[in-house]
């Protein structure tokens, strides 16, 4: 049998070597080993802890309820404590846990206010100010306290929760670090005390 | 005993599928036929081995065994049992082992083909399976294992172990924690296996295009062997994506369905690339063009598979639906990067090679359609991608963290779809190589008279929304001309054949089925399109605290509340019903039953919709179970989305379309014989 | 009465003192009316804000804490009071702008459903279209050496169509072949 002519042959056309233009090479490597860091880096950080013993601590600036001043003074930064013990502690009002320590803190901060070696802060994580008030009075707190606008103290310790609380020696290196509420005032009395004696 | 058993097990399965690459990759450098042998009977030998785990975790689970870390936080005493099985997949560990166990399943029916035509792609197919599958093994090997078991300490502390650490007892727990009860749903149990089949299954092209890079087959052959893996592949994956927004929908009482989380996008965009390498592919068949496109394609779509798979688990995201933090993010980002490293290598070493055989000649030609079909997907992926990852540059380089949420991509993506949908519809009416505007216009006129009409139907209805007035006339469009071009082609068989028309279309499909299964699944899409822009558009929603007897309206409809029941049931949940009424323009509907259950192994409360579904709107009341329930007010959120149920239903077509496609084909010759016969015995046909 | 001006020393503060306290007198009851009128149009104003008015401000927001939740829906304590906050903020005769600023000033940008146009976050408005017109063109680039080229070889040469005659249309171009395809089957 003949076979019939093909009918949708058409001429191969001319083959055209297209080799890949050293731009385009140099683009597609740059381009992957960018994502690939980006991809690193936020990895990285999503598997990093809170801020950890022995960092520096992170420098901020506390702008305070009215009525919870330090010193008359509605905005504190850490930078200026320098010198002196600082004790941070992240609570919120929604925080069940946080009550737990709430009134040990207070008791804490009364026996150590008149000699103003230590100075205690509250932190009040992502919270409404009618409510954050309430849980104030409602713990007798007077401390300096204030509310974490715009996250940016949380983010800078990079705390998974609340309580957690910092303390900070005199020359701004963390020292201990509670995860959870305390569970009473001789506990607190004990870490600053410790450091203390460090010196 | 059975937790190291199915432990060993894994671990030997493990050192089965590096041995498969190794002696694969040895196989073909020797060159060695029996070393390539070899590694296949390696590969097919990780199946069972799989299995074996895979049951004895079941086992596991099925029987109430505490003291396996992962059975804890799964299960509990009060779990019926087919729910205890399918929480194989509700944690880390378990769906890990799931998966693998897929890829080993699937990678072993690929050896079961003949292969006898394509000797050269054996050793690497395997290869890149078995990498895929030994790294995945590999994770609940070393990273998350799901039989390790607890042990308790002198001083107290509880530990996870595989080994009984120095010093340490053996602690079981009385009971489990419980599958989280928004996953105890029949959309929950089934979204998880068909995505990771989906995802499994795309490995399959993967790996072919792979080995045929290596060995330098630069012809279409890799395509047509894996044209059906695909298909199925595809198919799916978007029944995971579909069945995920079902699940949403039905359990997460926010009554909408999909809400553009990062884990969802995370599963839409290896959808979007599979999508586009499904019709690219068509043009590399037909006229031996965009091989470069092509391979580059699947090498996308594997390596979204991986980095979604990546984003999910890893914690690198933030989002509802993401596994806990774990250890594997870091062994996920080195298999990402020697993966992507490697195909953007071999590919790049390749590309000479890949010369097109013919030369794209009309801008109307069906090639040029399916370049704009893929230029739109690609678009929607970018869109996508960079919606996920531009927060995390953000805290990179600025220390703010940004959220990128619907707003963004419902803006960005609509009109790229509205795009899609008028390519979907003028396509099909383009010839390969070359089209005019003329011959199309004459093949489109009468569907576009039909959409017009439909469109001033709508407007007649009272339709005046300009969006929803753009996107119905689009949807009418290709509706009608693919309607259309179904109908020709029956009217036209059934002339020649004297068959009757039902006839006829079952013949048409039956010859053609890749072709006229993929008008179904367009008609299908459009279908869906209807539900999905009639909800976006018109969807409203109320909420109020009302006291037995008192009422909530919502477009024309009034919802009364009735009556209230609180009881404990005895598979561990307190439930809270209440009764509520369903009335428009003073007739009495329906009543609903929304109710919260609280489940207390969980200490989980989960609200479950009462829903009034019709073909035009859905009715959907929640209680809100985090305001006090009680006859004297309860808090009820009530939804109104109109055309919701013509995405499900659109996505019951899809199915059926996607089955005629994908299957296959009788014997061509004894098809031939068969039409041959068929024409003998007619009467001469008319002409 | 004797103006002002010429009064005398104190006597003549003191009747100008009583002039204007006079004419206060007669005016006190309408200022009084209308201080009245405006006070309670004041508090009318401020009827507590629906469920419904809460949840569209609530909807554009996202949780502070929570992964990706609205803040309409997440069911969380913290939520419940931040949707208090914006019901008393909406009471109070804020807008809706106002009340969503306060709520970045106090828990930062990422409570917003998508980032603010300022300084950087421009960029993540104007990549995609960018990629976007950079696919095009690749697009159109592809596309254009053949339009000059029109006659292809073999069976795909159709003349193109020159003033008003219908060009052979390529379809039943594309039937002729199949059924020449289909033949030669049955040959073969």
């Amino acid at each position: 049998m003949t076979q019939p002519a093909p009918i949708s042959a058409p001429e191969p056309a001319p083959a055209k070597k297209r080799s890949v233009p050293l731009w385009a090479q140099v683009l597609v490597w740059v381009g992957l080993i960018a994502l690939l860091a980006v991809v690193a880096v936020g990895l990285r950080r999503s598997q990093q802890g809170t801020v950890q013993v022995d960092d520096k601590a992170p420098d901020f600036n506390l702008t305070t309820f009215s009525g919870y001043e330090y010193n008359g003074a509605s905005q504190v930064k850490l930078a200026d404590l320098k010198g002196k013990i600082v004790v941070v502690n992240f609570w919120a009002s929604w925080c069940k846990p946080c009550e737990q320590e709430a009134a040990d803190l207070q008791k804490a901060w009364l026996a150590y206010q008149p000699e103003g070696d230590v100075v205690l802060l509250g932190v009040d994580y992502v919270d409404t100010e009618p409510e954050a008030r309430g849980y104030l009075e409602k713990f007798g707190i007077t401390y300096p306290n204030g509310a974490d606008l715009g996250t940016r103290i949380s983010q800078a310790f990079r705390i998974k929760g609340v309580p957690e609380t910092y303390f900070v020696d005199r020359n701004g290196v963390i020292q201990y670090i509670q995860v959870g509420p305390f569970q009473s005032v001789d506990e607190i009395q004990s870490v600053v005390d410790s450091i203390k004696a460090k010196k | 005993m059975a937790a190291q058993f199915g432990y060993g097990i894994l671990v030997i399965c493990f050192a089965t599928a590096l041995f498969a690459v190794g002696a694969a990759a040895y196989g073909y450098f020797k060159p060695s036929q029996r070393w390539v042998e070899s590694s296949r009977y390696a590969m097919l030998l990780s199946f069972p081995l799989i299995s074996l785990s895979a049951l004895t975790l079941i086992y596991l689970i099925a029987n109430n065994h505490f003291e396996i870390d992962f059975v804890y936080s799964v299960t509990s005493r009060s779990m019926p049992t087919y729910l205890k099985v399918t929480a194989l997949w509700g944690g880390q560990a378990g769906s890990l082992v799931f998966w693998s166990w897929l890829m080993s399943a699937f990678a072993s029916a690929v050896m079961l083909r003949k292969w006898d035509r394509d000797r050269e792609f054996l050793p690497w197919v395997i290869v890149v399976c078995c990498v895929t599958l030994a790294f995945f093994i590999g994770l609940g090997v070393f990273y998350e294992n799901p039989f390790a078991r607890y042990w308790q300490t002198f001083d107290g502390n509880v530990l996870t172990a595989m080994f009984r650490p120095a010093g340490a007892v053996a602690f079981t727990p009385a009971d489990g924690r419980g599958l989280n009860p928004l996953l105890r749903h029949p959309g929950m149990i089934i979204h998880p296996p068909m995505l990771y089949l989906g995802f499994v299954s795309f490995v399959i092209p993967f790996a072919f295009a792979i080995a045929a890079l290596v060995t330098g087959r630069t012809d279409d052959r890799w395509i047509r062997i894996t044209r059906r893996w695909t298909l199925v592949a595809w198919l799916f994956l978007s029944m995971g994506l579909v069945l995920g927004a079902r699940w949403a929908y039905d359990v997460l009482g926010w009554g909408g369905y999909w809400g553009w989380d990062p884990v969802e996008i995370a599963a839409f965009m290896p959808w979007l690339v599979g999508t586009a390498f499904l019709h690219s592919v068509m043009i590399q068949e037909k006229r031996g063009m965009f091989k470069h496109w092509n391979t580059l394609l699947i090498i996308l779509t594997y390596s979204l598979v991986i980095f979604g798979t990546f984003l999910t688990r890893s914690g690198v995201l933030s989002s509802v639906h993401a596994f806990a933090q774990s250890a594997i993010g870091p062994a996920f980002f080195v298999f990402i990067g020697l993966t992507f490293i490697a195909s953007a290598g071999l590919l790049l070493y390749r590309w000479n090679d890949l010369k097109s055989e013919s030369e794209l000649q009309s801008v109307l030609s069906r090639e040029a359609f399916f370049l704009l079909n893929n230029l739109l997907f690609m678009s929607v992926l970018v869109v996508c991608f960079w919606g996920v990852i531009v927060p995390l540059i953000s805290e990179l380089f600025t220390g703010q963290k940004i959220t990128v949420g619907p707003p963004f991509y419902n803006r960005a993506v609509a009109p790229l779809m509205a795009g899609l949908i008028f390519v979907m519809g003028l396509a099909p009416l383009s010839a390969w190589g070359h089209s005019t505007w003329k011959t199309i216009g004459r093949a489109m006129w009468k569907p576009a008279v039909a959409a017009v009409v439909l469109e001033v139907l709508c407007i007649a209805l009272g339709l005046r929304d300009p969006i929803a007035l753009v996107g119905f006339f689009l949807i009418f469009l290709t509706l009608s001309i693919t309607l259309y071009e179904f109908g020709r082609a029956v009217l036209a068989r059934s002339r020649a054949t004297e068959e009757n028309l039902f006839l006829s279309l079952w013949r048409l499909i039956g010859r053609n089925r890749r072709r006229y299964g993929g008008y179904i699944i367009h008609v299908s899409m459009m279908v869906m399109a209807i539900g999905i822009l009639g909800n976006a558009e018109f969807s409203a929603d109320t909420q109020g605290t009302i006291a037995q007897g008192q009422s909530l309206k919502l477009d024309g409809y009034t919802i009364t509340y009735k009556d209230l029941a609180i009881w404990d049931t005895n598979d561990g949940r307190n439930v809270a019903r209440a009764v509520v009424e369903v009335s428009k323009d003073g007739k009495v509907l329906t009543d609903l039953y929304p109710r919260r259950d609280y489940f207390y192994d969980s200490q989980q409360p989960m609200t479950i919709p009462g829903v009034r579904s019709t073909i035009q709107d859905d009715l959907y009341v929640i209680l809100v179970d985090w305001q006090p329930i009680l006859s004297s007010g309860a808090t009820f959120k009530v939804y109104h989305n109109p055309l919701i149920n013509w995405l499900w239903t659109g996505s019951l077509l899809f199915i059926f379309g996607a089955l005629v496609a994908v299957w296959p084909d009788r014997d061509p010759e004894y098809e031939s014989a068969r039409e041959r016969a068929r024409m003998a015995r007619q009467p001469a046909a008319a002409d | 009465m004797n103006p002002p001006g010429n009064a005398p020393g104190w006597p003549g503060s003191r009747r100008l003192l009583i002039s204007i306290m006079k004419k206060l007198l007669w005016v006190a009851p309408f200022i009084l009316f209308f201080a009245a009128l405006w006070a309670r149009t004041a508090l009318a104003q401020a009827p507590t804000p629906s469920d419904d008015d809460v949840n569209r401000i609530a909807r554009q927001l996202f949780c502070p804490v929570c992964e990706n939740t609205p803040l309409d829906v997440c069911p969380t304590q913290a939520c419940a009071q931040w949707r208090a906050l914006i019901r008393e903020k909406l009471a109070a005769g804020w807008t809706d702008d106002q009340i969503k600023q306060y709520f970045v000033d106090q828990y930062g940008a990422r409570v917003l459903s998508e980032p603010p146009r300022t300084g950087l976050n421009w960029l993540v408005y104007l990549v995609p279209p960018l990629l976007f017109v950079v696919g095009v063109v690749i697009l159109v680039r592809t596309l254009r050496p053949s339009k000059g080229s029109k006659g292809g070889q073999g069976v795909e040469e159709i003349p193109a169509p020159v003033g008003g005659t219908p060009a052979q249309p390529a379809a039943g171009m594309e039937d002729y072949v199949t059924r020449l395809e289909e033949e030669l089957k049955k040959r073969n």
